[in-house]
């Protein structure tokens, strides 16, 4: 790292400079460090990521650099340094003097983040005032048009709620830029967005930034985005920075146990490598779903045909309108096997799982489970139907009562159903307890004292205990860090071999599903687009929709040689 | 100073094999020192200490808290005083009534004087503490039975369930508990059994609209969570679901409403006994007494003072463990 006094004669000043940066939480456990030694250098123009898990200290560290540390937090040992100035104990003045003009900032949650009762145009006014430029509506609406929003000038007349999360994530870009700062930090600006828009909104950063010379501290926790938009690349760990270096050094030649780790298993490094592989005609063992023979693909656990939901939306004095959030959506499963369905936020895939579960009528159209058309069994039947099919959720956090110990959690299907005594039941629970690698001295603990990968291996044990035949994961991985996330799908792929389970996989991520698919089936707004074998439809994507998803994985301009790891 | 308009190159001109940027500048390959940055276990953060539960973590902060301590002590001194209230005074509260000792001072025997009727005002106190403690109780416990199923049962299943018995909490939660106890208490039924029970049922009937909606607000936060669609969908019937689940995760802020209702409950008996409509004059109760000695107020203030000293203490005692609850049970301290 460049904190030290080596090349300083060819080399600028830096803009931002931490040095052997510490901060310290104080909570009642006592103090708490939560960033140590970090040094991290961003030269003017030049746009750098830190990359890590959740509690890694990322975000920490970059609010440190605009003197937003939470009440609880302090800066311990080390120094900021801002265009030469040391701002690490700057008074409260001047940091608010640096902030908007020299410092922006871009938050993570664009639902959040934007005062719900003013309009649009008033939150950027107030920006560029605070800030002392001029603010009439031209300006306004000029910095908006900067970022990209069409008709920006009645766009500013405009309440949050009316805009779509790309839109909004476009005005907090036009408010952190509005006043030209010199370095702009954006923190996960796009991970609550759909990744076709998180292309457009990151290119569109990109032009911006280039174009004004800002300096870009991006804060993410996909090495595939970090890598393909950063000039440089910082990985932090557990609070410390393990490794920093030139982008694509990082990928091609990890030196640190932990960013090899991450190289191994971020989803949009792993299906890159899987492409390039098939390019250069290798077999990788990234490919976590074995392959399909013609003869397995007959047997179909599960037959969705047709398959239509049609929502009312409630309108004023009685009237509803149909809002069809489904249409004629057909699929279906073969034995052993996953299927994927991808689409982004409203394209319908999550009510599809909800109808297959049996949690939600269908409209019209039917789903065959065995042959047998699930949207017509009785009481009874649909009862023993559960025992068959089982879910796995997006949330590990929500889908684990937090009243109940891990024991209760995976016995209750068993209870509920019947099965064997208390003593067999125990015995089940442990066995399911070994199946998803978690001890069984963890039986007696709350989901509150777990971690989310734990918790979700908790929900995979649960889903497990009847077992079922057909799992069906809800956005299953989506919660999880990277490291994780690698773990609980190959976790779910060993399940899968040895159980022979069929999955329904439910994600917005096209990169996870290159890793574990078999079969994809792509919707938008609620119509089944496309669908195929998992290497047709990543190989040669038929309809425009999902070569545009294809595309915005992020990372996916990324050349990698196939033998990377 | 670098100028403001420097671009960096690298993302211009025809794609390069491997599009990643490169920057103006020399970018040094950092790598921490391993051994200083050891790589843990992926995902292993199983501690050491004995499993907790939401309640044992609850009670663990509470066992630190002052508040809770004061008020813990003081409602169980309350409670013993009601139990056992000849432990405190030999002196039969009803009888010994001798109208020469009439607003008297405290004297041996006596220590804090006597009513306008000459009893003996500690007494007096002692004997009530029961009544008043039971009205409190029983009226809490009956509106977190009535209240609570009528708020769990509309907001689990909404619809038209939810609209009819909200509505009529609507029409019970307008009236005033006290003016509506006022007209109730003239029906004749109520005129002739007039003793604690009657009582209580008059506070429950006019006071469960408060906890069916603070259960139903959290039944209805509660209903969504994928742990509630994870057990439906293991078969749980929904009102399974709604025992098992939904109401052991919702009961944390209405244990808090009920231990402050409590308080509400215990003054409220005092001031339909001191508008002379609560508990007949014969049953000791702070209400009846502070009612009693309003006449002579101005000469034997020490007649008021007392009744009214342990009516505060204890209503401030359980609304001081109501706010303690409170934060032990907060959801958002239920994350770690």
């Amino acid at each position: 790292m460049s904190h030290s006094t080596g090349h300083q004669t060819a080399t600028p000043q830096p803009l931002l400079e931490l040095r052997d940066l510490a901060i310290t939480f104080s909570t009642s456990n006592g103090d708490v460090p939560a960033v140590r030694n970090a040094h991290l250098t961003v030269m003017p123009g030049e746009t750098v990521a830190i990359v890590g898990e959740s509690g890694s200290g990322k975000s920490t560290t970059a609010l440190a650099a605009i003197g937003l540390l939470p009440a609880n937090g302090r800066v311990s040992n080390g120094s900021i340094i801002f265009d030469g100035e040391d701002i690490t104990h700057a008074s409260e003045k001047r940091i608010v003097e640096l902030r908007g003009s020299s410092i922006g900032m871009v938050p993570q949650d664009p639902m959040s983040n934007l005062n719900p009762v003013w309009k649009i145009g008033f939150q950027v006014r107030e920006t560029l005032k605070a800030n002392g430029l001029p603010s009439g509506p031209q300006d306004v609406a000029k910095v908006l048009a900067e970022a990209g929003l069409p008709d920006a000038a009645s766009r500013a007349n405009q309440y949050p709620h009316e805009f779509s999360g790309g839109m909004r994530q476009r005005a907090l870009i036009a408010i952190g830029l509005s006043c030209r700062p010199r370095l702009l930090i954006a923190d996960e600006p796009t991970s609550a967005l759909d990744v076709t828009v998180q292309r457009q909104i990151l290119d569109h950063l990109d032009t911006m930034t280039e174009e004004l010379g800002t300096a870009v501290l991006l804060i993410t926790h996909d090495l595939g985005l970090a890598a393909e938009r950063a000039h440089k690349v910082i990985v932090m760990y557990k609070g410390q920075v393990v490794e920093a270096g030139p982008a694509l050094k990082l990928l091609t030649n990890p030196r640190h146990p932990y960013t090899q780790k991450l190289v191994a298993s971020a989803p949009s490094i792993a299906s890159r490598r899987i492409e390039s592989a098939k390019k250069a005609g290798v077999r990788t063992q990234d490919l976590l779903a074995p392959s399909v023979t013609a003869t397995a693909a007959l047997d179909r656990v599960i037959e969705v045909e047709d398959l239509t939901k049609v929502f009312k939306i409630r309108g004023s004095w009685g009237t509803s309108t149909d809002f069809t959030a489904v249409d004629k959506v057909s699929f279906s499963i073969a034995r052993g096997t996953t299927t994927a369905v991808v689409g982004e936020s409203g394209s319908g895939k999550s009510t599809v799982a909800k109808m297959v579960l049996g949690l939600e009528g269908a409209t019209s159209g039917s789903i065959r489970f065995d042959g047998v058309d699930i949207t017509t069994l009785g009481r009874k039947e649909m009862f023993d139907f559960r025992r068959r099919v089982q879910p796995i959720f997006q949330d590990p956090y929500g889908s684990l009562d937090p009243m109940y110990n891990i024991y209760r959690t995976i016995e209750e299907p068993l209870r509920v159903h019947g099965v064997g005594t208390a003593k067999m039941r125990e015995k089940k629970v442990r066995e399911l307890l070994d199946q998803v690698a978690l001890p069984s001295a963890m039986m007696q603990r709350f989901p509150n004292e777990l971690s989310g990968g734990q918790r979700q291996r908790v929900a995979i044990a649960r889903a497990l205990a009847l077992d079922p035949e057909v799992v069906i994961c809800d956005e299953a991985v989506s919660a999880l860090d990277v490291l994780v996330q690698a773990q609980i799908l190959n976790l779910l792929a060993d399940l899968q071999s040895e159980l022979g389970l069929s999955y329904l996989f439910i994600t917005h991520d096209l990169a996870v599903v290159r890793q574990i698919a078999d079969h994809v089936a792509v919707m938008e707004k609620g119509k089944l687009v496309e669908q195929g074998t998992t290497d047709q439809v990543f190989d040669n994507p038929t309809t425009a929709y999902t070569q545009a998803l294809l595309a915005a994985i992020p990372g996916a301009a990324l050349e990698l040689p196939p033998e990377v790891a | 100073m670098p100028e403001p308009t420097h671009t960096s190159p690298g993302t211009q001109g025809p794609a390069p094999v491997v599009r990643t940027k490169t920057s103006a500048y020399p970018i040094e390959h950092f790598v921490a020192n391993v051994d200083e940055t050891p790589v843990r276990a992926t995902d292993s953060t199983v501690s050491d200490a004995a499993p907790r539960s939401l309640w044992g973590e609850a009670w663990r902060s509470l066992r630190k808290q002052p508040l809770f301590i004061i008020s813990a002590v003081l409602i169980l001194a309350v409670i013993f005083v009601a139990l056992f209230p000849g432990v405190f005074t030999n002196e039969p509260p009803n009888e010994n009534c001798l109208l020469e000792n009439s607003d008297g001072g405290p004297v041996a025997g006596h220590p804090l004087g006597f009513t306008v009727q000459g009893c003996d005002i500690l007494s007096r106190v002692v004997y009530g503490t029961q009544s008043s403690l039971t009205v409190g109780l029983f009226a809490t416990l009956g509106v977190v039975l009535i209240g609570g199923l009528i708020g769990a049962l509309a907001g689990f299943f909404g619809g038209w369930v939810d609209a009819i018995l909200a509505r009529i909490g609507d029409i019970f939660f307008a009236l005033p508990l006290i003016l509506g106890a006022i007209v109730v208490v003239q029906l004749p039924v109520f005129q002739q059994n007039r003793n604690v029970w009657t009582l209580v049922v008059i506070l429950v009937t006019f006071g469960w609209p408060q906890i069916a909606r603070i259960t139903r607000a959290a039944v209805i936060e509660v209903r969504n969570a994928d742990f509630v669609t994870a057990a439906r969908s293991l078969g749980v019937s929904p009102l399974g679901a709604l025992v098992k689940h939904v109401i052991p995760n919702a009961l944390a802020p209405v244990i808090v409403i009920a231990t402050i209702s409590l308080g509400t409950f215990i003054v409220a008996e005092s001031t339909l006994s001191f508008l002379g409509i609560g508990l007949p004059p014969d049953v000791m109760s702070w209400g009846n007494d502070i009612f009693s000695a309003k006449p002579s107020l101005r000469s034997n203030p020490m007649a008021i003072f007392w009744p009214g000293l342990a009516l505060s203490i204890t209503v401030l005692s359980f609304i001081m463990l109501g706010d303690a609850l409170r934060d032990a049970l907060d959801p958002k301290a239920r994350k770690r």
